[in-house]
């Protein structure tokens, strides 16, 4: 993981910070004492004053008043100073908590940040991989194209070459139709030259009587004048017929004129009367389009003269007017259109063409619409709530995304029931461990009696010195093993400090169950997580390399730690 | 509806006087003349050999009757009986003959088109027209009979010749931007000519009456184009029906295109009415008719049918014709408007057994008549918009805006009708046979017309089950 060494770098930083002053401390003693104890018989002025210096740059009053009077420790002072120091252990412990808290957070974002990165890592793949397939697809479409336009051009080609062929087979069938008809037209000549110069059975008519021509008259000789005479006949047929053809013309324009006057005139009527409702209705949304309906008038205006002046040479005005009033007539029901939409919307006396049935129905209709839709918002809140109290934020965040209410809401009752047993499980483990606290608490209570007779005999014995590094050693260490403690393995250390420790954990399970204890108890029950859904499962899995990651974190900070103290140990030798 | 006796006619040459009083009819070489309301012959005239082709003159006095192939033609008055004219054309050939609109002129087409011979019966002067053109319909005459229009061809052009039917005078004389002219016709209005290219391109002339080109259309090239044309009575519309099985209307005024009417198989238009003919097969036993009723028996054998209204979608069947062969069976052959020019009836080759009819106001499909089988002839009412068809066998069809009904014709021998004409005056309708021909009246009110038609087959089918019911006693017993 590289994310977790940036943060060990961190973390692994502040500890030398901490440690400095110590290390300077060490390296100091170890310089005085080859045996490597702090304090002895002989350095004990010394060493006072360097603790005095030490306390002093911690910021603490010092043990004694005037460092350099004597060898007699104020007791008072130093155990304000102890006091004192132990305290800011206390409060460094607490930061340090704090901040690992802070350290699992940002774990398990980065985790998940991975997770989604690996995701999207995927995605990106199948989306090229789609898009090198449609790629293919279109180059092949292209082929296809190119190969279907050859076949268009060659087609057309053909067609062109068939056409020309056509042509001028056509050309050519003219031409011997030509030639044919005119050897045809010669050997009628002939037969008819023929027929002409036979005598023997010519053409004859045989009347009785001639009779008398239909309309009683002689028949004319040809002249010129009897030419003049049917020219002018034909003429006068073909002006009587467009003179009729004209009348009718005439007469089919003034129907269509007066149809056009009538619509017109409607028109007009129609909208002068319609005109002030809208206006009414105008000033009751507030009167904007005022200005328009000053030119409104106007044109009306102005149309009704061109009605008055309509005559045969006003044909243009009307046709003018008519195509105006009609712009206008268009435009005026598309406002009454507009006008009906927004009267639905807002509450004008103008919809009071809607029938009440129909409002009271819609509004019926409204009303059911409503409390369907609050049913449905209750759903959704007793569905969100159940969520939040759920401990997985990350997974509500994205169910309250897509509300698939139905199904969410059966699984999340399913969820609910497991975690509700989890919860029992972890209810029992947790008096398990309450338990193995108060017994702990009475051993530690012997314990402490124990020390305390042991302290009393030290005390009593030897100089005070002599044991006082050893709890400033033991605090130092449990800081970083502040999560392995609950680990019944990571008892390496001395029983003594387990002893001392198990202080500050058993407060925080008893108070409330924190999310570090959940993850605990899951990691502890791993068997559940099969069970669960896909999701808790994944959750599950990353609380539980958490946890399999943390325990190893402390460890190798202490490695580190102890590195740091053996490479001091080697440069002081 | 009432129906008359059959009468014998040879060629389906059987035609009205204009006027509406005489019904002529050839038998073999024989003209009979008829009064239409009474049915007795007024005259009867022999000609030289069986007759190809009778007309009448337009002043409805003397009946034409044209022998091809003797290359004669035979004139009959039918004020004097025994005034007679023989038209000889000699060797040089017939083809066609015709009547001017005034009714003193008769024009002859020679063999191969070699000319126009124009015999005056006034003056017994013959003057020729050169290179006329062989074509679908190269002579048109205006309808008020003043003008005449004839294609032309020569030096390897089309050309059109407007002559003054007074007096044969050249009036116009223009050269056509058509590859291969093949017909032309006037607007009723007779001042604007509709001149069309042959199939093989499409292309459609309008020309007025002083020669000069007023627009050309073309809906599309290369593949086959115009097949039939047709004018509205009102002349405000002009009916195109091509190989596209596509109907295209043009107006009068910018000559553009209104609207298409397309013929499609499967008709899915909600507006349209489609009539779908059901036939009925009567008695089971009729090969054990006794003997008595073998007379009736014929007209047991025949089907009943009626109309019913079809649910839409409809499929129409359609014929896929040969590729491979000219002039396929596909497109809009025959294009026809009703007297008032509000409903147009076409009939697409490929789907012989449909006629379409168009309402011209809505411009949109009015009503499909699907037969059980092909049509072969229609034709609307002169007065009233009621369209008239026959299917080659023995019923007559009527439509009209109202509805629909099927009448069987009830004469002896299986009368199967091969064509009709309408009276002038719609009160009656002339069906032609093979070799037969029947009136048939109409009530006059068309309301009771077809509440009479409905008793009729009424009364029809209860004599039927009435038959029926005989037989079965009889066999019983």
């Amino acid at each position: 993981m590289p994310e977790s060494s940036t943060v060990k770098d961190v973390l692994s930083s502040s500890v030398e910070c901490r440690t400095s002053p110590l290390r300077r401390f060490s390296l100091s003693a170890l310089h005085r004492n080859s045996l490597g104890v702090f304090c002895s018989e002989d350095n004990v002025q010394e060493c006072l004053s360097h603790i005095s210096q030490e306390v002093s740059s911690f910021g603490l009053r010092p043990a004694w008043t005037e460092p350099g009077s004597g060898s007699e420790l104020n007791i008072v002072a130093a155990l304000n100073c102890m006091y004192d120091l132990i305290q800011l252990h206390r409060r460094g412990l607490r930061t340090l908590e704090n901040m690992e808290v802070e350290q699992l957070k940002s774990n398990s974002n980065v985790d998940f940040l991975q997770l989604s990165t690996t995701r999207l890592k995927e995605q990106l793949e199948i989306s090229k991989r789609e898009n090198t397939g449609l790629l293919e697809r279109e180059r092949q479409l292209q082929l296809k194209v190119k190969s279907l336009q050859n076949c268009l051009k060659n087609e057309k080609e053909e067609v062109q070459k068939l056409q020309n062929v056509i042509a001028s087979r056509a050309s050519q069938y003219n031409h011997e139709m030509k030639r044919k008809e005119r050897e045809f037209n010669k050997l009628k000549e002939r037969l008819n030259q023929l027929l002409v110069d036979k005598k023997e059975k010519k053409q004859a008519i045989d009347v009785l009587n001639n009779i008398g021509r239909a309309d009683g008259k002689r028949s004319l000789w040809k002249t010129e004048k009897m030419e003049a005479k049917h020219e002018g006949e034909m003429y006068k047929t073909l002006l009587s017929d467009y003179d009729t053809r004209q009348r009718e013309l005439q007469l089919e324009n003034a129907e269509l004129r007066k149809v056009l006057q009538q619509m017109k005139k409607d028109m007009v009527s129609i909208l002068s009367s319609r005109k002030p409702a809208a206006k009414g209705d105008k000033h009751e949304h507030g009167g904007t389009q005022a200005a328009s309906e000053e030119e409104d008038d106007e044109a009306f205006d102005s149309s009704k003269e061109s009605v008055e002046l309509y005559c045969v040479h006003a044909r243009e005005k009307l046709t003018n007017s008519i195509r105006l009033q009609w712009r206008r007539l268009k435009s005026h029901v598309e406002r009454l259109d507009s006008q009906v939409s927004s009267a639905q919307t807002g509450e004008s006396k103008s919809t009071d063409a809607v029938p009440r049935e129909t409002h009271e129905e819609e509004m019926d209709r409204l009303k059911l619409e409503i409390q369907q839709c609050k049913d449905f918002i209750q759903a959704q809140q007793q569905l969100l709530q159940q969520q939040l109290s759920s401990p997985c934020d990350e997974e509500t965040a994205s169910l309250l995304s897509d509300c698939y209410m139905l199904q969410e809401k059966e699984r999340l009752g399913d969820e609910w029931k497991t975690l509700e047993e989890q919860r029992k499980i972890f209810e029992r483990e947790r008096r398990n461990f309450t338990e193995a606290a108060i017994r702990l608490s009475h051993e530690r209570k012997a314990f402490e009696e124990d020390r305390a007779t042991w302290l009393k005999h030290q005390f009593l014995n030897l100089s005070p010195f002599s044991d006082s590094k050893k709890p400033s050693l033991s605090k130092s260490k449990s800081a970083f093993l502040i999560s392995a403690e609950t680990d019944s393995s990571a008892a390496v250390a001395p029983e003594k400090f387990i002893k001392h420790r198990s202080e500050s954990p058993r407060c925080v399970p008893l108070t409330s169950p924190s999310t570090a204890d959940l993850y605990r108890t899951l990691c502890l029950i791993p068997e559940d997580s099969s069970t669960k859904p896909k999701r808790k499962t994944e959750h599950v899995e990353e609380s539980s390399v958490f946890c399999g990651n943390a325990p190893v974190r402390h460890k190798r900070w202490d490695g580190i730690q102890d590195r740091t103290l053996s490479q001091e140990k080697n440069s002081s030798i | 509806m009432n129906f008359s006796e059959v009468f014998k006619q040879t060629n389906q040459l059987c035609k009205v006087s204009p006027d509406g009083k005489y019904l002529a009819t050839c038998v073999q070489y024989r003209l009979v003349v008829r009064d239409v309301s009474t049915l007795q012959i007024l005259q009867l005239y022999t000609c030289l050999d069986q007759v190809s082709h009778m007309e009448w003159s337009s002043d409805s006095l003397f009946i034409l009757c044209a022998m091809y192939n003797r290359g004669l033609v035979q004139v009959w008055s039918l004020e004097q009986p025994d005034w007679h004219c023989k038209i000889d054309e000699g060797s040089i050939g017939l083809v066609s003959s015709r009547w001017s609109p005034d009714g003193r002129h008769i024009l002859n087409t020679t063999e191969f088109h070699l000319r126009v011979t124009v015999w005056s019966l006034c003056t017994k002067a013959v003057s020729y027209i050169k290179y006329p053109k062989a074509c679908q319909k190269g002579i048109d005459f205006s309808r008020d009979g003043r003008y005449m229009a004839l294609a032309e061809r020569r030096d390897c052009k089309d050309y059109v010749c407007v002559f003054v039917c007074d007096d044969w005078h050249l009036l116009r004389h223009f050269e056509t931007e058509t590859q291969d002219l093949a017909g032309l016709e006037w607007s009723p209005n007779g001042c604007v000519l509709a001149v069309w290219d042959s199939c093989l391109e499409y292309k459609v002339l309008l020309y007025s009456l002083d020669g000069r080109l007023l627009s050309t259309y073309s809906a599309y090239e290369w593949s086959l184009g115009v097949k039939s044309v047709s004018w509205s009575p009102s002349s405000q519309f002009l009916a195109i029906g091509s190989y596209d099985e596509k109907v295209r209307i043009l107006n009068h005024i910018t000559w553009k295109k209104i609207t298409q009417f397309e013929h499609p198989a499967i008709i899915d238009n909600t507006k349209a009415t489609v009539y779908k003919e059901a036939e009925k097969r009567p008695g089971v036993g009729s090969d054990e008719m006794p003997l008595h009723n073998i007379t009736m028996g014929a007209t047991l054998f025949n089907t009943q049918s009626k109309y019913e209204i079809c649910p839409l979608p409809v499929q129409i069947p359609v014929v896929k014709p040969d590729p491979d062969r000219a002039s396929p069976k596909i497109g809009i052959s025959v294009l026809a408007f009703s007297s008032d020019s509000r409903y147009l009836a076409t009939k697409n080759d490929n789907m012989a057994t449909a006629v379409w009819v168009w309402d011209m106001q809505k411009m949109s499909l009015e009503a499909v008549l699907e037969q059980t089988s092909a049509v072969r002839c229609f034709q609307w009412d002169p007065l009233r918009p009621r369209l008239a068809l026959c299917a080659g066998n023995t019923k007559l069809y009527l439509w009209s805006p109202g509805g629909c009904v099927s009448v069987q014709v009830p004469t002896e021998g299986g009368f199967q009708v091969q064509s009709l004409n309408w009276h002038c005056s719609g009160d009656s309708l002339i069906l032609l046979g093979k070799e037969q021909l029947c009136l048939c009246y109409m009530d006059t009110d068309q309301e009771d017309k077809f509440k009479g038609t409905r008793c009729r087959l009424l009364e029809c089918s209860f004599f039927l089950s009435g038959l029926k019911h005989s037989q079965q006693t009889q066999h019983s017993s």
